[in-house]
Parts: structure tokens; C-alpha cells; sequence
């Protein structure tokens, strides 16, 4: 943290001489934020009258949607209104779909929900707990459908269609072709092939969703404060699902941002939900997201697929490559995607001289949340594929990874380099600052660690990473996903245009603004350094207004924060409005001075001539001029107030016919390197030592780009040892609270050595490159291949959890221990993995097989059987309706449920099966009973399967296991205790038996 | 995620607080730390009509080592008994464990006996009350009684307690002489829900090894003075019979694995540290 220091020895560092641009300033919204300040979305006052919203969420990963009765619901008290797919129908449409393909995603379910947390239904009530009540008692008739919860799943085409209007799980597939591969492959001395999976995960911001929105039908137009980051390509897809124009949906965002990492984008559709709700019910709404909602159903990054082959010569260089991408966007494809299948189209063969590249692209659906923009956005998951290839290749071929990479590189003699499939590698000599990482960050001395380590049979190993971080996108990239002819129909798309504008006031204030909002890229910080260099100023004299409005500040589709456009496309863009703003100065105080423009000067507040520092202005009373005087400016000379600028990187075209694409205005450089040492007992994965080297063009603020850097890599330990947003197989989402969806702290993330080399962009304004989400794409697999290195194995699967690691360094595990004499204890319950729970046992009724058949088939008899019934009704022949207090200690829910008879063969076999639902969620089970006559009586077998969805599994994973069989097992002793038998069971006799003295079934 | 409506009650005295219980009943529960009630009552997990508060009642803030125990009063925090000066002496491993709790943050407000009224499976304090064969005290407006930690931990986030009844207290012995002790957790994160957690506690005649996170509830099972192969074989059985379960994290077979290696591994330093 070499710069942090630097930072604390000279706070003042502004009254130093020189530029402010390139010096380590500490953030000027720090004060602010860490004094309470700073006023966040939530914060910020609603109008009287505003309804507080609540979102009823599908418990269920697939269903169709049979009925919604809010009838009870409505008479809760202070509930205003309800809304439904059925209003969404009225008042809205289905958001724009980026691929070509009839699906249908609305604001609210329809017909049908698609992944555990997806909108069903808003209470808009007084406040939230009013809301929250009324949730509790809308009831909602699902058919659940079989869910897909896979890539392979989503390719299998007997699987369940989630689209049928699709026909297909995979709503995309193209194929491009660069070069010559295939003639490569048929004569390359090596063809390697490595298929890899990224796992699901986000960023998770500290601030989550917010919204206000109204509704105004005078004007027939919406108005809405969210803290959306943008892209604002995503405001044309809102305004077309409200049914107004874009003029009509009126935008703001809050001058203060709690995170976002890119996640903010996927607040859009809640905009559209929360406009339809304060349309329908005639009054201001506001909607705050609850941690539980965020995890579960906000956005994603993508889940992928990575099919590689390469054609390798002898020494590691890969003269070919063929990549198969299958990436898992989640129930619907939502705009921006499949923006992260294309994001990095450009870039496809990172850092490396590969000229022959085949591409298979499919984008496949899935019962899971949809995908969206997330810190690294696309580029974790490409470069996990690339460079676990080039360590496998290594590996392969008995070669150091590091020669593997450094004969791969592009030369720097090549910058400008044009890559196969199109993309414009701007500047930087990657062999050069692959060099100076290895020296700088003591590659040396970290492989005689590993060298001491090994020898003393300790598991340790070194991983390596290089990449290239594409920042500023190209707003065509995404239309590669459609064919060149689909493109000529919808016409071109290409460019970033990034807006700003600078402004002086009476009195010698200067203000900026641009179409950018803040997540943490320091633009108070940033914008002010570049204005203030310009007009010769203070930091403190210029104003960064950081609030956004659509209606009336300068934007276009391009603006927002995503794709680290910040450094490069925004603050570049405020300088050439300040420059344009400065030149309009020096005319009119070269008039003044009586000088030429060209030789003003503006610095330390003064305006003067180059060639006379006597001959002075101050800047204020030049500026004032403008604002007091219009009338005797000279002659043809403009008043200089203000200036806006629209700037769109040159190099960013559209997709060429044969779909080359530059995908990126520019693109940085960063080569890692680490130590690992893996626990041989425990399969913990300890980061030794992290060396990261960035080239990320011309640093603005050195200070600001390590935080971006520190931030982006503790995110990226997150994503390789600890993050995953997991699901069972049922399509239940597990990771609800931040215990299960682990988010590294300070005390499990290391400090890296940051390292800079700086070869300033030619295509940005400022020289600058995009610097904040490269660790996002390079650390994981850094630390993944340096966990292959430690293991010498080739599967490794994020995240690297120790149990995970343990099984890949385990021998068999011990067997159970025969223990003469006694009877074979039962095998622990077996579970396939998520939350789809099973489990057998067997009890002895002393009654006959026909005794405890009567019982099993006697609804009074059922009711008592079943834990928590209160009632049971006949609903058909052996089908019940039953209300059921289902609970595990103080966790209870009132379950709704359909409880039937089958496959009746009297008195030997029946299958009983349940399901039900509660505001907790849901609950499903089958169990097949056999009975058996002894001679004490009646020998009663089980086997059962379950699932659980909705909350509970969602934050109570660890213990459904156990619940289940707590619940399972009161139902069979009961069995027992009405049959006239002993409760005692035979395996666990005193939990059992207390717990049915405790619950008052057995003495 | 905001709770469903109830009553809040702050009562001026135990009998007060137990009053209130008996006619609460089962719609009643007690709030003392909230470290792990507020969040289910955030989210609607649990929904009693009444909350008595019982953090800040006197009555129930002692904590004092006297006859062979030390009793810990159930306004106790984790914070408070951690910064007991003499604790290493009198209970070593709960001195060994508490560090392993949450962060300090929730230590601050979580109490001892909060934690063992929530019988999480994996919590430290259970474990650790387990382990060194401590004692609830349970007391309504009937009755009061005293359960052995084994017979109360029933399974996951349930016990022996009944809805009229509150932990008054709990208490852990003192230790004994020539006793060593140990704790040993793996968890994803520091701080986190333990995976598997071992506590383990020798002297001259045995070994007592009680394990969290594995079974649904904290078993402890007690051994000779076992060594090599011996040892190992026991542990396996021991892990085997623990069973555990797989989820998102962890599998059965990993929390067994850690069974047989930290439990072994805590033996060896209970034994080491015996004085």
C-alpha cells in the first residue's frame, strides 16, 4: 500500500507545483461519506402520500401461475392497492429482448414464474410493515414445472422449455470463424482440449435497490428517482415497457452511491414495476430492496461453460484456438444481455498473438435469476477458460506456464495490434511489463518459497495470469450476437458517446457534470483535478455535481458507469468541455490583455499573458464578464457560461460483415502472479504472497487506481475461494443471507503488491485506460491455477472451498467400523447435492400390517399423524386438504397443504405425498411406505424424498437435512404411538423420546 | 424484511418477565441479545405476539465462580464473560472457544445463554456446555429445574426447554486439576458458522471429545487414554456415528474427515496442555 503512505505524507498535496492530474489525492467524498453525511438513494425525502412497496416473490424455480387471489390481502389494514400481471398487461409491455426470439418478460409474472424470487405481486401499502403483513396473505395457486438448473440441463433438449414460444433452451447459438483454424489443427505438433465452468456470483453492492417513482397524468408521464447506474441504453427499453416515450420517463439519480460494481443496472425493471404501481394506484411509491431480495433475485454474473481446444506447437505456442462459450443468462435474456457474452468479443484471445480462432456462442436458460452487468462483466469468465488453457498447456507439455505465456504475447512491436476477431489492442509492451512484475514483485524469491515448502511436504504452488482489461464499450458489440444480415435490417450500432458539461458562474465558480453516475470511480475527486488543471484553479473552487437527471442534463445511450468508461471516456469528455469553455476565455481576455488567445495563461487563479505574467486578470472577474456584461463582449464573441461536450472514442465501429468487432476503445494490460499454500488437513487455501501489475495507461489519480484495484481483487478472492450464488436441484436458491453467500472480509484478504507501468492510450482524451475491474477478471484464475500447481491436478472449480479441495486430496475416507454383535447401523442420509433431501428407516408396530393400513387410511387417524395439523379435509378419493403448523423450534409456518394416498395395495404398500406452501415458502414430499408382517407385529419401511423452497431454504440450508428428519421421524412415531407400540425407536432413544414427551405425543 | 407485528415488553423484574411467559405461552419469546432473533424476526421466520426483553434485567447479570461452577446469568454477553480476567483459569476452553464466536461486534450483544437457548448445531457456546458436562438452569413461574447440557440440545434450534420457561442461567465447571483442554474449528470464514468444530478435554484416566456442526446438535463422547491406531479408530467410529450432512458448503464425508484430523489434532493439545 506504497501509495496510501505516499498519500498520508502529503495531504496537502494540491499545493504542491505542477498538474493536479497524475497526483495521489485522497478522495474529496470521503468526508461525507465516513462523517454521515452523504445522502444515499433511501435517504432522500418522498412526497406526501407515498405508498410503501413490497414484492411477493415466486417460491418456486418453475411453475405456471394457476391464480392470485389478494382478496384477504386488500382488507389488511392501510393496504392501498395490489398489482398484478394482470395490471401489467393494462398499463405495460414486455422489456425489449437483445436476441432475436419470441420471449415474453414482463415486469410481473404473467402466467408463469421462472425463478425463485421473481416478482409475483406488489402490496403498496402505508409503510413497508403494512406491506409485508399483506404479503403474507395473498394466496397464489402454482403448478410447478421441472425445473432447469444446468448449462448441460438447459443443452439437453428433452428438458423442460422455459420459452415453448423458443423451442429451445438455448436461445442463441452463432458461430464465427477468423482465420484458418481447422488447417492449423490438422497439422500442429499438440491439439489440447480443457472444458471449465465459472460459477455464478456478484459483487454484492453494501446499498441495495432503490426506488421512487409517480406517475403524472396530466403530462401522461412518469417521474423517477433510482439509483440506476446505467447503461441509459437500458432507458429506451423502460420507456417503451411503460408504453411512453423516452421524453416521458423522467429519470433521476441521487448524488451519492452505496456500491454498485455494475449491479445497479438491473434495477431497471423494478423502475418500469414501481411506475406501473404508482400509475395504478394513482400515488407516489417507493420500493427499498431488502438484502434477502438482492441475493436472491436482483442479478447475477453469468454462469459459464468453456469448451476449449488449441492447437499448440512444441514450444507452448498456440497457433489455433476453438472456443466453445455456453452462457448461463438465467430464466430471461434482460437487457443488457447477453452483453457478457460479447463484451470481450474484441478480446477473445486476451494478451496473446492468436490469429486462427473459431467461436461457438450459445446462450442458454435456466431457472435461475437473470444475468447482468457485474464488476469484470464477462472477463472472469473468459480468462478463467484461457488461462487455466494456457497452465494446462504448460502442464501438458512439460513447460514453465510463465514460457508458455511470454512466447504467446503480442510483441510490443505489434501495438497497434488488430486481434483476429477484430478488437484494436491500443498500446503497451505486455513482454516488457511481464518482465518488470517478475522482478519487481520478487518471482524469484517466491519460487525458492515454493521450492522450501515442497521440500518440506508442505502443498504449494504458484499461479500466473495474463490479460488484457477492455474498458470504454462499444455500444455495437452486442449486436454481433446477431448476424450480419439481422444487423443490416435494425441498422448500425457502434460508439461510446460520453457527455459533460463545464460551466462558470458570476463568480469565478466553475461546476461540471457529466452523464456518469457514481459508484466509487472518485469523480469528485477525479473531475475536479482535470478542471482545475484546466482553468489554472483549486480543487476546492471547482463544484462536481454528481446528482443525474434525464431531463435535463446531456446524455445518450452510452452514458452511465459500466465498462470502467470513467477514467477514459468521462472525465476526457470534461476536459474538452472545459477546453472549449477555456478557449472562449482566453478570447475574450485576450482582448483584455490585449494579446493573442493562443498565449493566455490561467493559473493559480489568475488569467495572464505568457509573454507578461504582469499583465494580469483575476479569473473571476473574467468570468463575471460574461455574465454582466453580455452587451460589450466584442464583436462575434459567444459569452463564455457554459460548454457541453459529446465525445465517442474513433476507433469503436460496428461490427463488420464478417463479424469483426472492436469491442473496446481501449485496453489495458495486467499480469499477475501468486503463492499458494494449501492446508493438507483441512483443504484451506492461504494467498502467500499477490503480486499485480497493471498497465492501465495514464493514471489520473495513482492513489484512486489502487483503491479500484485493492477493491476489485478483494472481490476477486471472493469469487475464487468463498462467493457462489448456489441452487439445489430443485431450483431452491440457497445463498439468502450473507452467512451463506460469504463475502470476504479484511481478515481474509491479503494486501497485494500493486505495480504500475503506464503506456497512455492514444484513442482517450486523458491517455487514460479503464483501471478498476481488471482484478476482477484476473485474480480468480491466478489463484486457481496456482491451487492446480499445489494439488499437480487439472480440475479445479470455483469457488475453491476446502471441502471442495479435500476431495480432490483425499484418499477414499475410512470405512465405517463393523461393530460385532450388533445390527448394522443405518448409512447417514445421502443427499445428490443442493437441497433436494431423501432419506429411509424402518420402525416395528406391535400391530398387524392391517391395523396400522386402517390407521394410515383413516383421515382423523392421518390428521393426528401428520405434525402440526389442524385440520384435514376430504377433498377426493384418499386426497386431503390439511392446514399444517410446520416448525423446527421457533421457525413456524401455517402450511396449506395437499396431502394424497396412492398406489394402494392393501396392507402391504401405499406412497403418501404432500405439498404445500406458507410465506416461509414451500414444501414437497413423497414417501413410500411398505408394510411388513413379523412376528412383533408389523416392520414399517420408509423412503422419502423432499424438497424445500422459498426463505427457508434460501437462509436455512444448513439445517434442512436435520429438520426434515426431525419432522419425518415425528410423523412415524406417532405411527407407533397410536398403533399401541413403544415410542422409543431404536436408534436414537432419548432425542426421540423427549422430543415426544416435550411435544406431549408419548408419555 | 420487517417483522410481523407484536408486543414489546422490557419487565422490571424476572418474576415479571416470568409472568408474562406463563401466559404468553407459546406466542411468547425472549429477547436478550437478539444476535440471532432479530434476524428471524426480520424475516418473518419466527412471529411471536410478544417479545420480553430480558437484556437488561440485573437479576440475571451474574457471573461469578463459586462451588465448583461458573455461573453465567442470562444477560451475560459473550463480550463480558470473554473479558473475564480469570476465565482462562477457571474455564479454559470456553476461554479457548469464545474468540471463535461471531465477531466482536455480535459479541458484544449476544449473550452466553442466548446462544444456548437457540441450539444452533454448529454454535461454539452448546458445544462447549456439552463438552464440559455444564448445566442450564431453567425457571418459570411454576417451577425451577436443572438439565444437564446433554439431555437439553434435542436437535437443530430445539431443546428441552419449555414455552413457560427461561434460561436463568447456565454454568460450566470449574476445571479440575491435571485437566487439559482444547478448541479447534474449521469455518468458510472466521467468524462464520463452523463447519465442524472440536472440543476436546483430557486428564490422567481420559478423553472427552465433543463435536459441533457435524450431528444436529453437539455430542461429546468419552474415551481412555487412547493413542496411535487406537485413537484413530475411535475417532472414525465416533465420525461415522456423528454422520452429518451435506449442504452448499460442505459435505458429510469433508465435516467427517475433520472429525477424525482437528478432533485428533484438539486430543493432542488437550493432552500437551494437561498442567
Amino acid at each position: 500500500m506504497t501509495a496510501l503512505k505516499s498519500a498520508a505524507t502529503t495531504p496537502q498535496a494540491e499545493s504542491a507545483a505542477g498538474p493536479l492530474v497524475g497526483r495521489p489525492i485522497p478522495r474529496l467524498e470521503d468526508t461525507a461519506i465516513l462523517t454521515g453525511a452523504a445522502r444515499y438513494a433511501d435517504d432522500l425525502p418522498v412526497k406526501p402520500g407515498t405508498l410503501h412497496a413490497a414484492i411477493l416473490r415466486s417460491p418456486h424455480a418453475h411453475a405456471e401461475v394457476l391464480g392470485i387471489d389478494v382478496g384477504a390481502a386488500l382488507t389488511m389494514p392501510g393496504v392501498a392497492a395490489i398489482v398484478t400481471g394482470e395490471e401489467a398487461k393494462r398499463f405495460a409491455s414486455p422489456f425489449l429482448v437483445g436476441v432475436k426470439a419470441p420471449m415474453e418478460h414482463w415486469c410481473l409474472a404473467i402466467d408463469r414464474v421462472r425463478y425463485v424470487g421473481e416478482p409475483v405481486a406488489v402490496v403498496l401499502a402505508e409503510n413497508r410493515y403494512l406491506a409485508e403483513d399483506a404479503l403474507d396473505r395473498i394466496e397464489v395457486r402454482y403448478r410447478p414445472l421441472p425445473p432447469v438448473t444446468s448449462i448441460e440441463q438447459a443443452l439437453d433438449p428433452a428438458s423442460e422449455l422455459l420459452h415453448p414460444a423458443v423451442g429451445s433452451n438455448i436461445a442463441n447459438t452463432r458461430n464465427f470463424l477468423y482465420g484458418d483454424p481447422d488447417s492449423q489443427f490438422e497439422t500442429a505438433p499438440h491439439r489440447l482440449s480443457l472444458t471449465v465452468h465459472y460459477p455464478r456470483n456478484s459483487c454484492t453492492p453494501m446499498e441495495c435497490f432503490v426506488v421512487q417513482a409517480e406517475y403524472d397524468p396530466a403530462e401522461g408521464g412518469y417521474e423517477v428517482l433510482s439509483n440506476f447506474s446505467g447503461p441509459f441504453a437500458v432507458h429506451p427499453v423502460m420507456a417503451r415497457a411503460l408504453n411512453v416515450s423516452g421524453a416521458k420517463l423522467r429519470l433521476k439519480s441521487p448524488p451519492h452511491s452505496g456500491g454498485s460494481f455494475g449491479n445497479k443496472q438491473a434495477v431497471f425493471p423494478y423502475i418500469v414495476l414501481m411506475g406501473l404501481c404508482a400509475r395504478v394506484s394513482g400515488r407516489p411509491v417507493k420500493w427499498v430492496e431488502d438484502r434477502l431480495e438482492h441475493l436472491m433475485a436482483a442479478t447475477s454474473a453469468t454462469g459459464r461453460r468453456m469448451d476449449l481446444e488449441a492447437a499448440v506447437d512444441a514450444d507452448g505456442k498456440v497457433l489455433a484456438l476453438r472456443m466453445q462459450q455456453t452462457e448461463d443468462c438465467g430464466a430471461y435474456v434482460r437487457a443488457p444481455e447477453p452483453a457478457s457474452l460479447y463484451r470481450n468479443h474484441g478480446n477473445l484471445t486476451g494478451a496473446y498473438d492468436i490469429r486462427h480462432l473459431a467461436v461457438v456462442n450459445r446462450i442458454a436458460l435456466t431457472n435461475k435469476t437473470p444475468s447482468g452487468l457485474n464488476r469484470g462483466f464477462g472477463g472472469g469468465q473468459l480468462y478463467f477458460g484461457l488461462e487455466r488453457l494456457m497452465h494446462h498447456i504448460a502442464v501438458t507439455l512439460n513447460l514453465d506456464p510463465l514460457d508458455v505465456i511470454r512466447r504467446n504475447l503480442v510483441p510490443a512491436s505489434a501495438m497497434p495490434y488488430a486481434t483476429a476477431s477484430g478488437g484494436q489492442l491500443d498500446s503497451g509492451d505486455y513482454p516488457a511489463t511481464v518482465e518488470e512484475a517478475i522482478e519487481r514483485g520478487g518471482l524469484a524469491e517466491l519460487k525458492a518459497r515454493r521450492d522450501k515448502a515442497r521440500a518440506e511436504g508442505r502443498l504449494y504452488g504458484i499461479g500466473y495470469a495474463a490479460i488484457v482489461e477492455p474498458s470504454i464499450s462499444n455500444m455495437g458489440y452486442i449486436t454481433t450476437v446477431l448476424t450480419a444480415e439481422e444487423r443490416r435490417k435494425a441498422g448500425p450500432k457502434n460508439g461510446a458517446q460520453a457527455a459533460a458539461t463545464v460551466a462558470v458562474d458570476p463568480t469565478g465558480g466553475v461546476s461540471v457534470s457529466v452523464a456518469s453516475v457514481p459508484q466509487g470511480q472518485g469523480h469528485r475527486t477525479v473531475l475536479a483535478q482535470v478542471i482545475a488543471d484546466v482553468f489554472g484553479l483549486r480543487l476546492e473552487d471547482i463544484r462536481v455535481v454528481t446528482d443525474f437527471d434525464t431531463a435535463k442534463d446531456a446524455w445518450s445511450i452510452a452514458a452511465g458507469n459500466y465498462s470502467s468508461r470513467f477514467a477514459g471516456a468521462v472525465a476526457g469528455t470534461a476536459h474538452i468541455a472545459a477546453m472549449r469553455l477555456r478557449d472562449r476565455l482566453a478570447r475574450l481576455a485576450a482582448g483584455q490583455l490585449n494579446v493573442r488567445p493562443e498565449d493566455v495563461r490561467f493559473e493559480n487563479g489568475k488569467v495572464f499573458a505568457a509573454s507578461n505574467p504582469e499583465n494580469t486578470l483575476s479569473f473571476s472577474r473574467l468570468a463575471a464578464a460574461g455574465h454582466w456584461a453580455p452587451g460589450t463582449l466584442p464583436e462575434g464573441q459567444e459569452a463564455a457560461l457554459r460548454e457541453t461536450a459529446f465525445w465517442t472514442p474513433d476507433p469503436l465501429k460496428a461490427p463488420t460483415d464478417a463479424d469483426h468487432i472492436n469491442s473496446s476503445a481501449c485496453y489495458g494490460f495486467i499480469f499477475d502472479f501468486c503463492g499458494v499454500e494449501v492446508d493438507r488437513v483441512t483443504g484451506q487455501v492461504r494467498i502467500d504472497h499477490y503480486v499485480t501489475m497493471h498497465d492501465a495507461g495514464r493514471l489520473l489519480n495513482p492513489l484512486m487506481v489502487e483503491g479500484q484495484v485493492m477493491g476489485g481483487f478483494a472481490q476477486a478472492v471472493g469469487v475464487a475461494l468463498y462467493e457462489e450464488y448456489a441452487y439445489g436441484e430443485d431450483g431452491g436458491f440457497l445463498s439468502g443471507s450473507f452467512a451463506d453467500y460469504l463475502v470476504p472480509t479484511s481478515m481474509e484478504v491479503p494486501v497485494p503488491v500493486i505495480l504500475h507501468r503506464e503506456s497512455p492510450s492514444p484513442v482517450t482524451p486523458l491517455g487514460a485506460k479503464g483501471a478498476g475491474e481488471g482484478n476482477n477478471m484476473s485474480t480468480p484464475v491466478c489463484i486457481a491455477n496456482a491451487v492446480a500447481d499445489a494439488l499437480g491436478i487439472d480440475t479445479v472449480t470455483l469457488p475453491l472451498t476446502p471441502s471442495k479441495i479435500a476431495a480432490l486430496i483425499d484418499g477414499e475416507e475410512p470405512p465405517r467400523p463393523v461393530v460385532a454383535g450388533a445390527p448394522p447401523a443405518p448409512e447417514p442420509v445421502k443427499t445428490a447435492g443442493g437441497r433436494g433431501l431423501s432419506g429411509e428407516g424402518s420402525r416395528t408396530v406391535p400391530a398387524t400390517p392391517e391395523e396400522v393400513w386402517a390407521i394410515l387410511l383413516d383421515p382423523k387417524e392421518l390428521a393426528a399423524l401428520l405434525p402440526g395439523c389442524e385440520a384435514l379435509d376430504l377433498v377426493g378419493p384418499n386426497s386431503y386438504r390439511a392446514e399444517v403448523v410446520v416448525g423446527i423450534g421457533p421457525v413456524r409456518g401455517r402450511y396449506t397443504a395437499e396431502v394424497a394416498l396412492s398406489d394402494l395395495d392393501p396392507p402391504n404398500s401405499l406412497t403418501l405425498a404432500g405439498s404445500g406452501s406458507s410465506a416461509l415458502g414451500t414444501g414437497r414430499g413423497t414417501g413410500h411406505v411398505t408394510l411388513e408382517r413379523t412376528a412383533e407385529g408389523t416392520t414399517v419401511r420408509y423412503r422419502y424424498t423432499a424438497e424445500v423452497g422459498g426463505k427457508v431454504a434460501a437462509v436455512g440450508g444448513r439445517m434442512l437435512d436435520s429438520a426434515s428428519r426431525l419432522l419425518i421421524g415425528q410423523f412415524f412415531d406417532k405411527l407407533i404411538a397410536r398403533a399401541g407400540g413403544p415410542a422409543a425407536p431404536a436408534e436414537k432413544p432419548s432425542l426421540l423420546k423427549r422430543l415426544l414427551r416435550l411435544l406431549g405425543l408419548a408419555r | 424484511m420487517k417483522p410481523a407485528p407484536f408486543d414489546y415488553l422490557r419487565p422490571a423484574s424476572l418474576s415479571e418477565a416470568l409472568a408474562a411467559l406463563a401466559s404468553g405461552g407459546d406466542e411468547a419469546r425472549i429477547l436478550a441479545g437478539g444476535q440471532s432473533l432479530m434476524p428471524m424476526l426480520n424475516m418473518r421466520l419466527v412471529q411471536p405476539r410478544l417479545l420480553i426483553d430480558l437484556s437488561l434485567l440485573d437479576e440475571l447479570r451474574s457471573l461469578e465462580a463459586r462451588d465448583g461452577w461458573l455461573t453465567v446469568g442470562a444477560a451475560v454477553t459473550q463480550a463480558e464473560l470473554m473479558a473475564r480476567p480469570t476465565l482462562a483459569e477457571e474455564v479454559p476452553l470456553l476461554a479457548a472457544a469464545l474468540p471463535w464466536i461471531g465477531h466482536f461486534q455480535t459479541r458484544n450483544r449476544g449473550t452466553v445463554c442466548g446462544s444456548i437457548a437457540h441450539a444452533d448445531p454448529s454454535a461454539e457456546l452448546p458445544l462447549c456446555l456439552v463438552a464440559l458436562g455444564g448445566e442450564v438452569m431453567l425457571r418459570s413461574a411454576r417451577k425451577r429445574r436443572s438439565l444437564p447440557a446433554a439431555a437439553f440440545f434435542l436437535g437443530p434450534l430445539t431443546t428441552a426447554k419449555e414455552a413457560d420457561e427461561i434460561i436463568e442461567a447456565v454454568r460450566f465447571p470449574l476445571r479440575k486439576a491435571e485437566t487439559g483442554h482444547a478448541f479447534r474449528e474449521v469455518a468458510m470464514r472466521h467468524g462464520d458458522f463452523a463447519i465442524t468444530a472440536c472440543a476436546a478435554i483430557a486428564d490422567r484416566n481420559g478423553l472427552r471429545l465433543a463435536v459441533g456442526g457435524v450431528a444436529d446438535r453437539p455430542i461429546a463422547r468419552d474415551w481412555p487414554l487412547l493413542a496411535g491406531a487406537e485413537l484413530d479408530e475411535a475417532l472414525n467410529a465416533f465420525a461415522w456415528d456423528l454422520g452429518g450432512d451435506d449442504d452448499q458448503h460442505a459435505t458429510a464425508r469433508y465435516r467427517r474427515s475433520l472429525v477424525r484430523r482437528i478432533g485428533r489434532t484438539a486430543i493432542e493439545e488437550a493432552l500437551a496442555c494437561r498442567p
